[in-house]
């Protein structure tokens, strides 16, 4: 099963859950940091890295010799990354998305692929379980190629090494967000209950339902602000599978790089029992 | 006479300069010396999420004109500008297309070696 951890709004303890989850789960799992712009994950695990490797995305080179100037690259591209302008041929590599139409739509086949450098993939053990790690080249905009060259990593070791995994994803709702749920088994949501944790909550839920995945929640620093996170939770038949307390022991762990669930017995059966209840709902979502 | 676009907020002389050239309304395309002119509606870069820049600059190569008189032009577009050799006065703003079209012909304008945005 593959379990992503997601939340609307930033800072509301995806990684502090996707540590502790990797750390205490039952069975092969593989840890994914797919926040690819600031990767955290690892400051938990202290995975060993095994092996490191640039990943690239295709972009449109023209061999101007072969070029007839008829346009139609130019006008197929959504993003203005290739252009003729005049009697010239322009290419923005930056601006290019890697869907290949120009070069299956040129009558002169004048277009090869070049690359443009989009980040790093990192492969690891932490203890006994697998981890994998995206990290965005600086200066890169887009995330989305990046986070598919991970998750294609992940499926071909999950072929060879079955098993599930926890996926950390980017905070917001917007592309990258949608990148790392839209095709996982179980999409569980961190969220705080303060009234900004409660709006980004909202956009997530409506973000993300339409995957109609089985979903459901972790309330963060639960004892904080008040009720509208458990409140809305129940009239949308959201699970809220565990409280986290708002604590300084826990703050002081995670500040200090340490999983929480190793802090002490409670919390370690409290991620016992998240654990649990998601292999419960996963097995059911598939059942239905 | 070399041809200039200016980024309009409408169609007429008398029309505000659009200070911002990916997303102009427009360009009204200008003979200086006759003060003839045409003018090329820019929509198709304001409707787009990425790249307005770069499409205003081939909507202005395919105008004919050889000249931009603008506000504030980005690094692609001003890339893509410099490509097909148009060459772009900025930092124009609070006037007429007229009155710019004045001051491009006094003399009183600097060509841009680098975008302003």
């Amino acid at each position: 099963m593959l379990i992503s951890i997601a939340s609307g709004k930033g800072g509301t303890g995806k990684t502090t859950v996707s540590a502790s989850l990797a750390a205490i789960w039952d069975g092969p799992v593989t840890a994914v940091d797919l926040d690819v712009e600031e990767p955290n994950l690892h400051l938990f695990l202290n995975p060993q890295v095994e092996s490191e490797e640039k990943v690239y995305l295709s972009v449109p080179e023209v061999d101007e010799s072969k070029c007839n100037l008829c346009r139609e690259c130019s006008n197929l591209c959504q993003f203005k990354a290739i252009n003729v302008m005049g009697s010239t041929i322009l290419t923005f590599p930056e601006m290019c998305h890697g869907c290949g139409g120009c070069m299956a739509i040129c009558p002169e086949n004048a277009i090869s692929w070049g690359r443009r450098e989009l980040g790093t993939l990192s492969r690891g053990k932490t203890g006994p379980n697998n981890f994998l790690m995206g990290s965005l080249r600086v200066g890169e905009a887009m995330s989305p190629p990046l986070m598919r060259a991970v998750k294609e990593r992940l499926a071909m070791d999950l072929t060879e090494r079955p098993g599930d995994a926890i996926i950390d994803a980017p905070p917001g709702v917007s592309c990258p967000a949608v990148c790392a749920v839209m095709d996982t088994d179980f999409i569980l949501l961190v969220t705080e209950p303060t009234p900004f944790g409660f709006h980004d909550f909202k956009l997530a839920v409506e973000a993300f339902a339409p995957f109609k995945k089985p979903m459901a929640a972790v309330i963060n620093r639960s004892g904080l602000g008040d009720n509208s996170v458990e409140a809305f939770c129940r009239e949308n038949n959201i699970p809220v599978l565990v409280h986290i307390p708002f604590d300084k022991d826990i703050a002081g762990a995670y500040s200090r790089g340490r999983v929480i669930a190793d802090l002490n017995p409670g919390l370690k059966s409290l991620f016992v029992q998240l654990a649990e209840s998601i292999k419960e709902m996963g097995a059911g979502g598939r059942d239905a | 006479m070399t041809k200039i676009a200016v980024t309009s907020e409408g169609p007429s002389m008398q029309d505000m300069v659009d200070p911002r050239f990916g997303r102009a309304g427009g360009f009204v395309v200008v003979d200086p010396e006759t003060m003839q002119h045409e003018y090329v509606d820019n929509g198709s870069s304001q409707a787009m999420a990425h790249g307005a820049g770069i499409q205003a600059a081939q909507n202005v190569a395919d105008s004919g004109a050889h000249v931009v008189l603008t506000g504030y032009v980005g690094p692609k577009a001003f890339d893509a500008l410099k490509a097909v050799g148009v060459k772009v006065i900025q930092n124009l703003d609070n006037m007429s297309v007229e009155q710019a079209v004045q001051r491009y012909k006094s003399g009183d304008v600097q060509y841009a070696d680098q975008p302003n945005k």
